[in-house]
């Protein structure tokens, strides 16, 4: 046998378009359950057939420049997949359904040449396979860090109470890179509107470690530098206990039981005074 | 994977209390450049400020070598300072918090040390003192 | 040579910081500042740094050392108008510039100040200080 150039499966493939491209587009429609429509399958599906099949003799390697077209549709496959919140399985499937396709196709022939020539298109299909999946995951951890981040801004609920006090509910878990965030906003917020009073409130934080308690402490003291004052109300029994048992120093913090206790002692250091009318 | 630096970087000459200003503006260039946040663009640059001091006071002079890093993906910017002076006898004792070879707050190289994410000092007595300082993006 | 200049409005004097302070810009500005209380009977220093984008040690140790200068001189000094990002990296650096009052802007320093003067002026010259100290 004379020896093939490595993508002869190009021809197996070209002679049976009308046959591969639906039966690729219906086993990857299987397992979407109908969150794609079969055109815009058939569509990516047909992009990639006729990537595949774009040239004659452009060897076996998917990362020659010869393939760079078929790489960026399969990247941008990939990508696409990662951001439509499809799972690994999905994402794979649409690339590795063309053996299932391919093979189906065989089942009924006597050809050895074309079962050949399968096996090295198998191959090829695999690494595609694997291209596709790298960029499937980095396109999922861009998402992934995309969503921390937004999460992080949602968490920064700087409020103003009354002109010149300002509060930061803090609730879940404290992180020291969450902290430090909701610290800057804190420090910021304080110069935007100008308020010499912040009550951090922690009623809904589960606990407090060393680090957050630093965090707090060069909080209270980077607003005292900017000529404001902080106050930390709502210090369940637990996360006291566990400060003493750190032994972290929160001496230099004035704290409050309450956010109401620190609202009356942010009002009276304003030179308000709360008096009841009845 | 460390891939070399997109952008050439700058060396800046420290002789003189006016190249102090410079090697912070400077390093402010390339912190902005390499879009640190503004919190972490200001620890940078007062962290070149306290360097850049030390080598002229205590280094008798030296240069500040600013360029942008990449790690994994990371945009970064790293500050190298070197001197040719009396090098530092004992580092342990220098990178102690509170210890000063005086006139300063003796916050000297453990605070700047607290601002940065690395921090590399190579010094032997009698022959200078090099300092590499690097800020990544969070 | 570069000099910070400075202002006075009624009995205290007002120093803003435009400029990327050299150190023996700094100095001179310590020295300028004790010249002028003398000379003017200042009641308090206001220095507004607003503009600057650093404070090293430095600066910082320029600015602790006005304030107690001054105090000697009887003057209140108050920093006013740090940016967050300096005041986040002063506190990481060390630097809490203990017996330096601040304020958020010239306003309230003004505000501030006022108030001690009154006080000392009243007789005693203990400064009310009973929540900004610790």
């Amino acid at each position: 046998m004379s020896s093939q150039p490595e993508n002869d499966w190009i021809d197996l493939l070209r002679d049976s378009r009308d046959e591969v491209i639906p039966a690729w587009t219906s086993v990857v429609e299987a397992t979407l359950a109908g969150r794609m429509t079969t055109s815009e399958l058939t569509n990516d599906i047909r992009e990639i057939f006729d990537g595949l099949t774009a040239g004659d003799g452009r060897g076996s390697d998917i990362r020659a420049a010869a393939y760079d077209g078929l790489r960026a549709l399969v990247a941008d496959l990939g990508r696409t997949r990662a951001r439509q919140g499809f799972s690994p399985t999905e994402a794979a499937v649409s690339i590795f359904a063309l053996k299932t396709a391919v093979l189906e196709l065989l089942e009924n022939r006597a050809d050895l040449a074309a079962y050949q020539a399968f096996a090295k298109l198998s191959r090829f299909v695999d690494d595609l396979g694997l291209y596709m999946f790298e960029t499937y995951a980095s396109a999922r951890e861009t998402v992934i860090a995309q969503q921390a981040e937004s999460l992080l801004e949602l968490s920064t609920p700087v409020v103003k109470l009354w002109d010149g006090i300002v509060a930061l509910p803090l609730v879940g878990t404290l992180d020291s890179a969450r902290t430090q965030v909701v610290m800057e906003a804190l420090l910021q917020a304080l110069v935007d509107t100008g308020s010499e009073h912040a009550i951090i409130d922690i009623t809904g934080v589960a606990a407090v470690d060393t680090q957050v308690a630093q965090h707090l402490l060069k909080t209270v003291q980077a607003a005292r530098l900017l000529g404001a004052e902080c106050i930390v109300s709502g210090i369940r029994p637990q996360i006291a206990q566990t400060v003493v048992a750190l032994g972290i120093e929160f001496g230099d913090i004035h704290t409050k039981a309450s956010l109401s206790d620190a609202m009356l002692l942010a009002m009276r250091r304003s030179g308000l005074d709360v008096v009841s009318r009845a | 994977m460390t891939t070399s630096p997109s952008e050439a970087s700058t060396v800046i000459e420290v002789r003189a209390d006016s190249d102090v200003v410079r090697v912070r503006q400077s390093v402010r260039d390339f912190a902005m450049a390499a879009k640190l946040s503004l919190v972490d663009q200001t620890k940078l640059v007062t962290a070149a400020s306290e360097l850049a001091r030390n080598t002229l006071v205590y280094g008798g002079g030296g240069e500040a070598r600013v360029r942008i890093l990449e790690r994994t993906g990371v945009a970064g910017v790293e500050v190298v300072f070197a001197d040719e002076g009396p090098g530092i006898p004992d580092v342990d004792l220098a990178l102690t918090d509170g210890w000063t070879s005086g006139g300063g707050l003796g916050l000297g190289l453990s605070g700047t040390r607290r601002l940065v994410d690395d921090f590399e000092l190579d010094t032997a007595a009698g022959e200078g003192t090099r300092i590499s300082i690097v800020k990544w993006r969070r | 040579m570069e000099r910070i200049p400075i202002l006075r409005i009624g009995n205290m004097l007002l120093v803003s910081i435009q400029v990327d302070l050299q150190d023996h810009t700094a100095l001179m500005l310590q020295d300028d500042l004790s010249n002028r209380i003398v000379e003017t009977g200042a009641k308090g220093v206001l220095i507004d740094i607003s503009a600057l984008e650093i404070v090293d040690s430095f600066i910082g140790r320029m600015i602790s050392t006005t304030a107690a200068v001054s105090r000697v001189l009887d003057a209140e000094t108050v920093v006013v108008g740090m940016q967050p990002a300096v005041a986040i990296t002063l506190v990481e650096l060390g630097l809490t510039l203990s017996g330096v009052r601040t304020a958020l802007d010239v306003d309230r320093g003004i505000r501030l100040l006022s108030r001690g003067i009154d006080d000392r002026a009243r007789g005693g010259d203990v400064i009310r200080d009973d929540y900004l100290a610790e």
